[in-house]
């Protein structure tokens, strides 16, 4: 058995899976149910700033029948009476005392209502606070959310005020709707947060309904731009925690990984590329917080696997391997190989790479079976192919090195060699 | 044991000749599973169907909701695709070749899919093709099957003017007459017939049999080209004493009687031997069984290994309970007072291959008596000699002598369908109709 507990800022929790800070997080009774699922902690709905919702809130982008790749709000923070929030964060830290309870805070742009919002916030005996700086609908109007995140001296100004105050832990949590999050990273950090948390929700359209020709989510015939999460945005929030990991500044403070994690494979992702934790929202509000058993199950089966006897033993683990494009190998060329005996002569690889890549597969026409083989020599190990082959190790990338030596793009170029040769 | 009707419950009926394969229930199950396709290039299932209708890409269609395009993709290939969704051997063709068979994983429910995009197109009544102008040109058509149905649809697509010569009351031909009736419906059949003329310029002309009502001498002289069209008739005989008792059968009367009456109306024995092994000994057997029968038995001459029906087929009629008696030839119905009492089988075993490649049957001299008081024979059926001698038309055994062209040995009378190949299933007929049709509008140099 692994050891799954996380320490983060010294915040304490049975597991590295919390909640995000949204509407599964924004009473006791949500956060309650979480804690018995199994939950190592929480991030409660932002508290702060008075608001009213409209209906509806949320719409999504369905995919070749699957429900929820990518979903989007216009929800804004807590609704609630902040009296209200406050005593149930009380209760349920006394009740759940081994879990992490953060509470999530945007108060209006003045140093005062900070302090005040921090003060009694931590009369909860909530173990930490994460800074909203993120929000990219309704409250960035109102010059809060993302608006302070994407101006790194407005972000480092509102951190510098919660520093002030603050005397349990503050981890600030970033906008993706920047051309580089590092820059307001370095800022918060610069003015002395203690971690931070990304990626907020991206900006977005999910779709706009064909009949009535309003965009979703459809509020009383307008619309307006929600915030994108799920399983879409994977991928850009990996790229943004890696360019923390990457930096100096940034990577000097404990990083929690949010965008997208619904399985503990996504959580390993975020936690190789740095992060010390991980967030999760959408994948609980198309599942329920059920799903946190087998994310335990399966991350303690693979650090098994692995040895890995700490969560900290492959932490930041993948960070090295990134490297600009320019440090890579160009000697190091792969082709691909079709195992005919696992072939289902479906054709995919062969219209991908006829119509859209390199025309490196021969095509040999059989009734009704076709036989699909490469042409080694015109295949330049793309994985195009590999891709869109719907059986598993049917297809697979041959190593076939154009040189035995590590040769990158600046040292070819100073060689003098062959360009546009292809 | 006797041979009457009447034998189950109104209930009984209904449930015995509900549909088989019924449709999906709703868009979301049909989505689930066209999202299975995987979208194939050149996929084996469009080139094993017949009329060559591009699946995968019907498939995607349903996905992207362009369920009239979905439509068109498979009518335009296929304008019996409604039907063809419901009573294809799909296990033998589409489905069948399916590339999820490779991977042991169930091939994609292309019947079913099929069925959905065509029932919507005919439940909304959309109108799908249009019809050219009228060319002047004027074709006959002999037999309102699948094949003839094809041909006229084609044809007055290009606008020309169709009259189809039918001998029954009702269009459709095999499909309303010769198959099982919890496979497809009259109702359904007629909305078929009804929505492939509803493109207009088509004049279906029924109670007309070539060589009784209408001569093709005639029909040469009041039409610029004939296409004929008129499948195959009763089944064979089997020639032995005792064929001619009562109660023996002909498989196709057998269904065609129950296809035209209620259920109710159609006599079945207490204890029923089906002689043969093809799609119409199949369903002759499941419906006997469905009408009330307390006994029936598949007499098969051969092995399951060489059997002309397919495992799905073979597997309805032992899920209904039918028996199968392998390796036993019809010898001699035995009968009491006129009437059936038994039928004498002789055991048979495999010698070897013949023509077709299948090992053949041998006298084992051995018998087996099996006690019944019905037989009914589908061992194929007997094509139209007699009449094709009498108009003159080239023939083999009964099948009518095409050239690559569709065109018989009278200049401009065409032909295609069961005639033809002596019977085969409805979507080979339905591509021998778009052939011919594309012959004769070549012929009217209309195309």
């Amino acid at each position: 058995m692994a050891d799954l507990s996380s320490d983060f800022l010294g915040i304490k929790s049975p597991n590295p899976f919390w909640l995000a800070s949204a509407p599964p997080t924004d009473k006791k009774y949500n956060v309650m149910r979480a804690f018995e699922a199994g939950w190592g902690g929480v991030v409660w709905k932002t508290l702060g700033s008075q608001v009213k919702n409209v209906s509806s809130r949320y719409s999504a982008v369905n995919f070749n029948g699957s429900k929820l790749m990518g979903f989007n709000n216009i929800e804004l923070i807590s609704d609630r009476p902040l009296e209200i929030n406050l005593r149930e964060i009380k209760e349920v830290v006394r009740e759940f005392p081994d879990r992490a309870m953060i509470v999530s805070l945007m108060a209006d742009n003045t140093k005062e209502s900070w302090h005040e919002l921090i003060k009694r916030t931590e009369d909860t005996g909530a173990h930490g606070i994460e800074l909203n700086f993120g929000c990219p609908h309704g409250m960035s109007e109102r010059g809060m959310g993302s608006s302070v995140g994407q101006d790194p001296e407005i972000a480092k100004m509102v951190v510098e005020w919660v520093m002030e105050r603050a005397t349990i832990p503050v981890i600030t949590k970033l906008t993706p709707n920047v051309h580089s999050v590092v820059p307001t990273g370095k800022a918060c950090v610069e003015a002395g947060t203690n971690g931070l948390s990304l990626i907020n929700t991206i900006q977005s359209i999910t779709g706009i309904d064909l009949d009535n020709f309003v965009p979703n989510p459809n509020v009383g015939g307008s619309s307006t731009y929600g915030g994108y999460c799920g399983p879409a945005v994977k991928p850009i929030a990996l790229k943004m925690l890696a360019t923390l990991s990457l930096n100096n500044v940034t990577n000097k403070v404990p990083i929690s990984g949010i965008g997208g994690v619904s399985t503990w494979k996504d959580a390993v992702e975020f936690m190789l590329l740095g992060a010390s934790n991980v967030q999760v929202c959408t994948a609980v509000m198309k599942h329920g917080f059920r799903i946190v058993d087998d994310m335990k199950d399966g991350l303690n089966n693979w650090m098994d696997e692995k040895g890995f006897k700490t969560i900290g033993d492959f932490i930041g683990k993948s960070v090295p391997t990134l490297s600009k494009w320019e440090h890579l190998d160009l000697n190091y060329h792969i082709v691909a190989d079709i195992n005919q005996d696992k072939c289902i002569k479906c054709g995919l690889c062969y219209i991908t790479c006829e119509d859209t890549s390199h025309q490196a597969i021969n095509l040999k026409y059989g009734n009704p079976y076709n036989t699909y083989t490469i042409k080694e020599e015109d295949c330049v190990g793309c994985n195009l192919c590999k891709l869109v082959c719907p059986v598993d190790g049917c297809i697979s990338m041959l190593e076939k090195r154009k040189g035995s030596e590590y040769l990158n793009w600046i040292e070819y170029q100073e060689r003098g060699l062959p360009l546009n040769d292809h | 044991m006797a041979i009457k009707n009447n034998r189950l419950t109104e209930e009984q009926y209904k449930t015995n000749f509900s549909d088989i394969h019924p449709p999906f229930e709703t868009k979301n199950t049909a989505l689930f599973e066209a999202n299975r396709c995987i979208f194939c290039f050149d996929a084996p299932c469009t080139k094993v169907c017949p009329t060559s209708i591009d699946v995968p890409k019907f498939i995607k269609q349903i996905t992207t909701d362009n369920i009239k395009g979905s439509a068109v993709t498979i009518l335009s290939s296929n304008i019996m695709g409604g039907s063809c969704a419901r009573v294809c051997p799909v296990e033998k063709l589409c489905e069948g070749s399916c590339v999820f068979n490779k991977t042991h994983e169930t091939p994609i429910q292309i019947a079913r899919l099929q069925r959905y995009a065509t029932d919507i197109a005919m439940n909304q009544q959309w109108k799908l093709f249009d019809r050219k102008p009228s060319i002047g040109k004027k074709v006959a058509v002999v037999g309102a099957g699948p094949a003839g149905l094809s041909c006229a649809h084609q044809l007055s697509q290009e606008g020309v003017d169709v009259t189809i010569f039918e001998k029954e009351s009702k269009a459709g031909g095999l499909m309303t007459y010769g198959i099982a009736a919890y496979k497809v419906t009259p109702e359904f059949c007629k909305e078929e017939v009804d929505y492939i003329t509803s493109i207009g310029g088509i004049e279906i002309k029924y109670n007309q049999e070539l060589g009784k009502n209408v001569s093709l001498t005639s029909l040469q002289q009041n039409f610029d080209a004939v296409f004929l069209g008129i499948g195959v008739g009763l089944a064979r005989k089997l020639d032995i004493p005792g064929e001619n008792l009562e109660g023996v059968y002909d498989a196709i009367r057998f269904i065609y009687n129950l296809r035209n009456n209620d259920f109710n109306k159609t006599a079945v024995g207490d204890k029923v031997a089906v002689i043969g092994m093809g799609m119409t000994a199949i369903d002759a057997a499941t419906q006997a069984k469905r009408l009330g029968a307390k006994e029936v038995t598949l007499v098969y001459r051969r092995t399951e290994l060489e059997k002309p029906c397919t495992d799905v087929e073979l597997e309805i009629a032992k899920l209904d309970g039918c028996s199968i008696l392998w390796l036993a030839a019809p010898k001699e119905v035995i009968g009491e007072n006129g009437k059936v009492k038994s039928l004498v089988c002789s055991k048979m075993e495999l010698g070897k291959p013949d023509a077709s490649g299948r090992r053949t049957p041998i006298d084992t001299n051995d018998t087996i008596i099996l006690d019944v008081d019905m037989v009914i024979k589908a061992t194929g059926q007997i094509p139209y000699t007699a009449l094709l001698k009498n108009i003159g038309i080239r023939n083999s055994d009964g099948k009518i002598v095409i050239d690559e062209s569709s065109s018989s040995n009278i200049t401009a009378v065409f032909a295609g369908g069961d005639c033809v190949n002596g019977g085969k299933e409805v979507v080979d007929a339905v591509q021998a109709g778009k052939d011919g049709a594309v012959s004769i509008l070549n012929y009217l140099g209309a195309k």
